[in-house]
């Protein structure tokens, strides 16, 4: 039998999802829990993600597991032509756990298919991130107190971003979710989307602008605006600084508003932001470590 | 009035009529009738009524499974099939596209892992009309017009 993995945000039930949540609440009231005393699992880095790595690696060393693995393909057998199937069979007979990254789309599907031991994604390509996306609830979770009922403004990169697909078909589990889009029309949300929303009755609004707008939100998350997303690179000049957010844009929105952003930044979110409370995007990254932990209790069916 | 027939006829086997004829070498690799030890008889570019031309494979003392005949309904949507025993026409079948197929078709996208290692390609059929088709692994949507065929 396939061991439970983490692929695609989809791979778990709303249960899941709520329990999760929960996990990583217990974790981080209470951080240090040697569920993984005696414990193996392999962090294969096969792109290198230093930030990913290292909070999963902080969680599992809070969880007092060992870890094996590397961090960048060309300090590993890879390098000498071995193929992921091979790299897989071999780890998974080692290790309690598999968590990689891999530049190759439906690699780490590919992997759970071959590996005996549960695979978590921290990343396929421009596929999919499903911790980040775990994290990200936990975040709107922790400082809304719901996940119902949320005013989601999206802004940047809606096209290609995977977090923000990813966190729209998660926030589709909840009621009445409300999604403003803001994006310049060549890196609009996919029709994919929109269709799904539709037919499922969720509202959403499109917005090529980036004003007052956000005053109804409850929480704004920002995504870089990536060069060579581009095919002409004048039409990224023109709106490379339009979507970009600055601390007098926050003097009206909600008291209880928070910016998420899944880091690193570029200049998206001007510096002058992080003073500001309504900022959240560093807590954000810790919030991960938990929800890590979390993910990991469940899979190993610990908690 | 005789028609006269352009491939012979068989005793026992299968009959596959209605096939596209840019289909045709697709369908014989589709079902491996390159390793087939039967008889096999194929015409190509015959004169059709409804698809202007068209091709014909005959396999001589071989039966397929309905699940084996459904893999070529990627390129052969219209085929027909008689069923043959002693000459007569004892069933006749029409191929369906399965919910999920597996092998024949590459993942259009570049950077998918099947297009990177050697893995068996896998989707589940999203439409049929036009075909479009969502890959297992990558879970990018390969359309009619994308599909590049093994
Ligand atoms: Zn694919």
């Amino acid at each position: 039998m396939q061991a439970k993995s983490l692929i695609s945000i989809t791979d778990f039930t709303k249960g899941e999802y709520l329990k999760i949540m929960h996990l990583a609440e217990d974790f981080e009231a209470n951080p240090n829990q040697k569920l993984l005393q005696g414990k193996v699992i392999a962090t294969l880095f096969f792109e290198p993600s230093t930030r990913t790595r290292l909070s999963f690696e902080t969680a599992i060393n809070r969880l007092g597991g060992k870890i094996i693995g590397f961090s960048d393909s060309s300090s590993s057998s890879v390098s000498k032509g071995e193929t992921l199937h091979d790299t897989i069979r071999m780890v998974s007979n080692y290790a309690d756990m598999i968590i990689m990254r891999h530049p190759l789309e439906g690699s780490a599907r590919y992997a759970a298919e071959i590996s005996n031991v549960p695979v978590i994604n921290a990343g396929d390509g421009a596929n999919q991130h499903p911790s980040q996306t775990l994290l990200d609830m936990y975040s709107i979770l922790k400082t809304q107190g719901r996940l119902d009922n949320i005013n989601l403004f999206l802004v940047g990169d809606l096209k290609y971003g995977r977090t923000v697909h990813s966190l729209i078909m998660a926030l589709l589990q909840f009621e009445n979710p409300i999604f403003n889009f803001i994006a310049p029309p060549e890196l609009a949300l996919p029709n994919e989307y929109k269709i799904h929303l539709t037919e499922k009755g969720i509202r959403y609004f499109e917005h090529a602008e980036f004003t007052d707008i956000i005053n109804a939100a409850d929480i704004i998350y920002m995504t870089r605006v990536q060069k060579e997303r581009f095919i002409d690179p004048v039409e990224y000049e023109k709106v490379k600084n339009i979507y970009i957010l600055r601390n007098e844009m926050l003097r009206n929105t909600k008291s209880t508003m928070k910016i998420l952003h899944p880091l690193p930044r570029i200049n998206e979110i001007h510096t002058d932001v992080d003073s500001n409370p309504k900022a959240y995007y560093f807590t954000q990254a810790k919030n991960g470590v938990f929800t890590r932990m979390a993910i990991i209790a469940h899979l190993l069916n610990l908690k | 009035m005789q028609k006269h027939l352009k491939v012979s006829a068989i005793k026992d086997g299968t009959v596959i009529d209605h096939i596209p004829t840019k289909a045709l070498f697709k369908v014989i690799k589709i079902l491996n009738l390159e390793n087939c030890s039967q008889m096999v008889t194929f015409g190509n570019n015959l004169d059709s009524k409804a698809m202007g031309t068209k091709a014909i494979i005959k396999i001589a003392n071989r039966y397929f499974a309905d699940e084996e005949l459904n893999k070529i309904a990627l390129v052969a949507p219209h085929a027909k099939l008689n069923i043959i025993r002693n000459y007569e026409v004892i069933e006749k079948k029409v191929v369906e596209i399965p919910k999920e197929i597996k092998g024949i078709v590459r993942c259009f996208n570049p950077k998918c892992i099947s297009n990177g290692e050697q893995v068996t390609t896998r989707f589940e059929i999203l439409s049929v009309k036009p075909i479009a088709m969502k890959c297992y692994y990558c879970e990018k949507i390969t359309n009619e017009n994308e599909m590049m065929f093994f």
